[in-house]
């Protein structure tokens, strides 16, 4: 009889229980960093270690894992933990964000809405809203104890001072139910209302600083702003160039040496979706029929 | 030393552990919902099976878990040799507390509750009850819960409602309790607001 040469979802059973317990306390305390014991992965630290350990330890032989990059299915780091998961726990992966009960996401919310049962795992680089502002672990940890977050609004201030507006327009600091001040991983502020009252469980975690946090679902998450500057997410111009969809968050797409360029969809699989059921986005050659129409 | 101290562990650790841990995460998550976490653990008595199930599962040589009553010398010693988990007689330092049903809601004060620089650092208190339906209503809110949710536990301690509103009031600070009843859980993070 051959053994296995590691345990189910690579991790062996203390450290899934150790981050378990991490992730409860983090339930019972949204938006609060909890510290946990990562390990070493076998892939580089800005790969996802942290959603990859908070992965491995919730995952079971039922789930079916969808795992996005910038919302893209097809990108390097989402292929590389789609495969990680299906060799070393053997579950069934999708694309399809309705289909999957666990979807690992590095910088973006599935543009379709998530459901209840449903848990969106975050990469995170740096989870401390606060680093940039004050380096000192010791001081930013006393800072969320006295729930001490001028700083954070000041940095607001000095975007509309030297920009006229907030300039913040990813990683956009959240505060979570009236309590603690949480950086939303680098999701473009545009994801940022979807974060709200969700009904999915929404756990984070980053691997080299070690810490994972969570928002349970039918959470407060309120956007930092200003009375006479409230929040406001990116507003695109024009449809999707493939599928045509507007009020969805779309990358652009360099096509030509002359300027030429392109928006799409930035979550293939809601443009896939949408060119499946028959949407034509200006970017594609069109038919006869749309141009009578 | 009893035997019924070497039985009752997971028959599968990895995968069954894997099950609890998920319901378990799922009704911390959704305040007011019963999980039902299966017949996979048994401990000696008075331990109820989904006590066990959870200690199975989230217990190691890193929590210390502390029991109440005179009767745990059984329970303490099935623990230590499925999960290597301590025994510490020490309130304080427990991560998690195996309390008896009709446990007195106003020592509870004595389990840790964290600190403003470490709220993690803090209890989850295991009680047993009657039942975890046919009680008096109670109505829930906070994160997790969808507007409200009305829970109905039977035999809950006299004073438990004061404590658990006293608990939220400390928030970040508290400790984190699961209601338990046969294979039955129902978890109530320190986040929840209980009315009567």
């Amino acid at each position: 009889m051959t053994l296995p040469a590691y345990n189910f979802a690579y991790l062996d059973e203390q450290t899934k229980r150790m981050i378990r317990r991490a992730i409860l306390k983090a339930i019972a305390i949204p938006g609060y960093q909890v510290p946990f014991a990562s390990r070493e992965m076998p892939m580089p630290y800005g790969w996802g270690t942290g959603g990859v350990q908070v992965t491995a330890s919730i995952l079971g032989p039922d789930d079916v894992l969808k795992v996005i990059d910038q919302g893209a299915d097809d990108t390097t780091n989402a292929v590389s933990i789609r495969a990680f998961f299906a060799k070393t726990a053997g579950v069934a992966t999708t694309t399809r964000t309705a289909g999957a009960t666990v979807i690992q996401t590095r910088h973006r919310i599935p543009e379709t809405p998530l459901k209840a049962g449903q848990i969106l795992v975050y990469q995170v680089p740096i989870p401390e809203p606060l680093r940039f502002l004050e380096p000192r672990e010791t001081e930013t940890r006393v800072m969320h104890g006295l729930e001490e977050y001028g700083l954070i609004q000041v940095k607001l201030y000095e975007d509309i001072a030297r920009h006229g507006h907030i300039a913040t327009t990813y990683a956009y600091p959240v505060k979570i139910e009236g309590r603690y001040v949480m950086d939303p991983s680098p999701i473009p502020k545009f994801d940022n209302p979807k974060m709200r009252n969700s009904p999915a469980l929404q756990l984070f975690g980053a691997g080299r600083e070690k810490r994972i946090y969570a928002l349970p679902p039918f959470t407060e998450v309120v956007s930092l702003d200003f009375e006479d500057h409230p929040f406001s997410v990116q507003r695109f111009s024009q449809p999707c160039a493939l599928c045509n969809a507007t009020g969805v968050y779309l990358d652009e797409v360099v096509t030509d040496d002359r300027g030429g360029r392109m928006f799409v969809c930035s979550d293939t699989d809601h443009c896939e979706t949408r060119q499946a059921d028959g949407h034509r986005g200006p970017g594609l050659p069109q038919t006869q029929q749309e141009d009578a129409a | 030393m009893r035997a019924d101290i070497f039985d009752g562990g997971f028959a599968d650790p990895v995968f069954t552990s894997q099950a609890v841990f998920r319901a378990v995460m799922d009704a911390s998550a959704r305040p007011g919902t019963i999980a039902d976490l299966g017949d996979v653990a048994q401990a000696p008595a008075p331990v109820p099976a989904a006590t066990a199930a959870i200690l199975l599962t989230l217990a190691d040589f890193d929590t210390p878990v502390w029991f109440e009553g005179a009767d745990s010398t059984a329970a303490s010693q099935w623990l230590s040799f499925h999960t290597g988990a301590v025994t510490t007689p020490d309130a304080a330092a427990a991560s998690f507390a195996v309390l008896e049903e009709g446990s007195d809601a106003s020592t509870w004060s004595q389990f840790a509750q964290g600190t403003a620089d470490y709220p993690d650092r803090s209890a989850t208190l295991l009680l047993p009850l009657a039942g975890l339906e046919g009680g008096r209503s109670l109505t829930l809110s906070g994160p997790g819960i969808e507007g409200r949710a009305v829970i109905a536990p039977r035999g809950l301690p006299e004073d438990f409602i004061e404590v658990m509103q006293a608990n939220r009031s400390c928030y970040p600070l508290g400790f984190d309790v699961v209601l338990v009843c046969g294979t039955q859980a129902l978890a109530l993070p320190r986040t929840v607001r209980i009315e009567v």
